[in-house]
């Protein structure tokens, strides 16, 4: 293979130092530091777009389109809790922090959620009355940084998910740059304003799995055994993280594949660690299969979740429910055409804008600054996203007729199909055209 | 569940499970109290209560006793396992005996004392309560503490208060090493006093005058490339 292309100028372009990478090393001399930002990984990856569903024609019977009924509901957490979350549609939106988000986003979050019947999360850094306020259906995190942790909040919680990572840095902590620290911020965390947070990798008070178990007994006593308890795991060994987990004792399991966005991470971690999105449904579901869990333990995936074809297609390979943290954001203003000017004055473009640490957000969503956050009306924004949710809603519907489908959980991998080879191997469903599934089954 | 005394519950776990009794004490009124008896290491014993009443646990309990606890007075009389008092938001936990790793893991407010040793990670992520040690503490004691205080009356492992923020650690023995960013500093007036205060209510006889601070030198509190070898 020639290790070199061209620039549409002819000129001779290397492919292992192309401009970026050589751009990227003049970077790293010059400033003597890795970089860090906010958003998701960058680089291709085979993912939901790589595969296809198969429609109804002669050997199946398709539903009529927008007429007979494709239900969309789902009950999480039937396990253990007595009160398991009912949730009118199985598109919910993943823990992002106050403090990485400001008050105003996270009530647009919860406002569009339960405008359509959905769960919202908090994140790093407790619960905000706000938040609370508007949420109808709030999952609580604990995470391993402990910032806001209450048993006053895990009791007024509907569900609590205890993070072990995410996509974005499986393995790797968190971190809050001092300039979203506020005085807010900083109360809520136990911390000195202004500093940058560390958020810990690793929970304070259990080491492994069998420690897991007897956390969850824990808080499940403290919350009268009502409350689902969710696991998350970012996507990396997830088979075996699942099986863990069921062992562990989770109502529900969260899995985050590695294009699941951040509010501030290390760029090479963010590019570099994790597998795709894509085989961790498939190991996960793999996983349950094998412990006779599926669909008793529920299933939420998420990481590059932004269309109703992504969805169908999430739950056609055998999730509950997804969940979407950047493509909630961008529902209520992130990257919008609307602060260009703003955009090209930090030196980049709608579409672009990624710099979720530096707290500068024009769109007043990723900031602490009061004046930046007056930009986002909580209100209109969270009809923003529940527009948004109603069409992920519907595009799945409509894919789930065209597949004869009267519930979006009727979808199973026999109605997809892969375009590519890798796609077929991760995914674990036929290259189109054939009945080939390429690659070693999972564990 | 029977009346050993008068108003005092007496629960056996020989008889009862860890969930019947932590829902009755739930739904306790301030003032009540109970004694649990045959422990025999069970988990999660008296977490999550809510308002000041007074338990006394007469053995050894496993994980997270007292877990989450508010307002309330719990005694134990006997070791206990990882955890104890974790993530506790005000009230009193007593541990005659040792206590395995991370007691007082997150805790926000309270007292936690542990009358014999204690093992690695004590304190961790502390967020604003106060632990008194009267014998000996583990490894990363402290690790990442933010707010509040530990009293380390014996001696203290490898690694006392790494990465710490603000809170404050006294030592009375001997410190193995200091974790990164953990230095010892001044002991004024004001540490004295509030020493003194901590000793009083935790039942130790040891002087304030006889202890070392420990605090954070605050070097890492903005990541700053030139700090690289110590993270």
């Amino acid at each position: 293979m020639n290790a070199s292309s061209h620039v549409p100028d002819g000129r001779p372009q290397s492919a292992l130092f192309p401009r970026s990478v050589i751009a990227e090393i003049q970077r790293a001399a010059d400033e003597g530091i890795y970089k860090i930002r906010g958003w998701g990984a960058r680089r291709p990856l085979p993912h939901f777009d790589d595969l296809l569903m198969l429609g109804a024609s002669m050997s199946r019977y398709p539903l009529e389109g927008y007429r007979e009924k494709c239900g969309t509901d789902v009950v999480l957490g039937t396990r253990y809790a007595s009160k398991p979350l009912h949730l009118d549609i199985p598109v919910t939106i993943a823990g992002m922090s106050f403090g990485s988000l400001s008050a105003s986003a996270k009530e647009a979050l919860g406002r569009g959620a339960s405008e359509t019947g959905t769960s919202t999360t908090t994140g790093d850094g407790g619960m905000t009355d706000e938040e609370r306020g508007h949420s109808r259906l709030l999952v609580y995190q604990v995470l391993p940084s402990r910032y806001g942790m209450n048993p006053r909040d895990l009791r007024r919680a509907d569900a609590i998910e205890v993070v072990l990572g995410q996509g974005a840095k499986p393995g790797g902590g968190g971190m809050l740059l001092g300039q979203k620290v506020g005085k807010r911020v900083a109360a809520m965390r136990d911390l000195p304003e202004g500093i940058d947070q560390r958020s810990a990798c690793r929970h304070p008070d259990w080491t492994g799995p069998d420690d897991l178990k007897i956390k969850i007994e824990e808080i499940r006593e403290i919350t009268n055994w009502e409350k689902p308890i969710y696991i998350k795991v970012g996507a990396s060994r997830t088979y075996y993280d699942v099986k863990l987990a069921v062992k562990a004792g989770a109502d529900v399991i969260v899995v985050d594949g590695m294009q699941g966005g951040t509010g501030a991470t290390q760029e090479v971690f963010i590019e570099h660690v994790g597998i795709p999105t894509l085989p961790a449904v498939r190991q996960a579901v793999t996983a349950l299969q094998e412990m006779d869990m599926h669909r008793e333990v529920q299933l939420i995936v998420s990481g590059g979740i932004r269309s109703g074809a992504d969805v169908a297609k999430a739950i056609a390979m055998g999730a509950d429910a997804v969940s979407i943290g950047t493509a909630a954001l961008i529902a209520i203003g992130c990257n919008s055409p609307r602060y260009e000017s703003d955009y090209q004055k930090m030196g980049t473009s709608w579409g672009y804008y990624d710099e979720y640490q530096a707290g500068q957000d024009p769109a007043g969503i990723t900031t602490q600054e009061p004046e930046l956050e007056k930009r986002l009306d909580p209100v209109r924004a969270g009809h923003q996203l529940a527009n948004y949710l109603r069409v992920l809603t519907l595009e799945a519907q409509t894919l789930a007729r065209a597949c004869g489908k009267s519930h979006l959980h009727r979808l199973e991998p026999e109605d997809l199909c892969a375009t590519t080879v890798e796609a077929a191997a991760m995914a674990g469903v036929p290259l189109a055209g054939t009945n080939w599934i390429p690659g070693s089954p999972v564990g | 569940m029977t009346a050993s005394a008068p108003d005092i519950l007496t629960f056996d776990l020989g008889s009862v499970t860890v969930r019947e009794i932590n829902r009755t004490l739930h739904g306790l009124a301030a003032g009540s109290s109970v004694e649990i008896l045959s422990p025999d290491g069970a988990h999660n014993l008296a977490c999550g209560l809510t308002v000041p009443i007074s338990v006394r646990i007469e053995g050894h309990t496993g994980y997270y006793c007292g877990g989450m606890n508010e307002e309330a007075d719990i005694l134990v009389n006997g070791h206990t396992g990882t955890g104890v008092g974790e993530n506790m938001m005000s009230g009193r936990i007593e541990v005659t005996g040792n206590a395995s790793q991370c007691a007082g893991a997150s805790a926000h407010g309270g007292l936690l004392v542990i009358g014999g040793d204690t093992s690695s990670r004590c304190g961790i992520s502390l967020k604003g309560g106060d632990i008194v040690v009267k014998g000996k503490a583990g490894a990363m004691t402290g690790f990442l503490a933010q707010k509040g205080t530990i009293v380390v009356c014996g001696d203290a492992g490898e690694g006392l208060g790494d990465s710490l923020y603000e809170a404050r650690i006294y030592v009375k023995g001997t410190v193995a090493s200091l974790g990164t960013d953990c230095i010892e500093k001044e002991m004024r007036e004001e540490h004295l006093i509030q020493l003194a205060a901590l000793l009083k209510a935790a039942g130790c006889p040891d002087k304030p005058t006889d202890f070392r601070r420990y605090g954070s030198a605050r070097q890492l509190y903005h990541f700053h490339v030139e700090h690289a070898a110590s993270y």
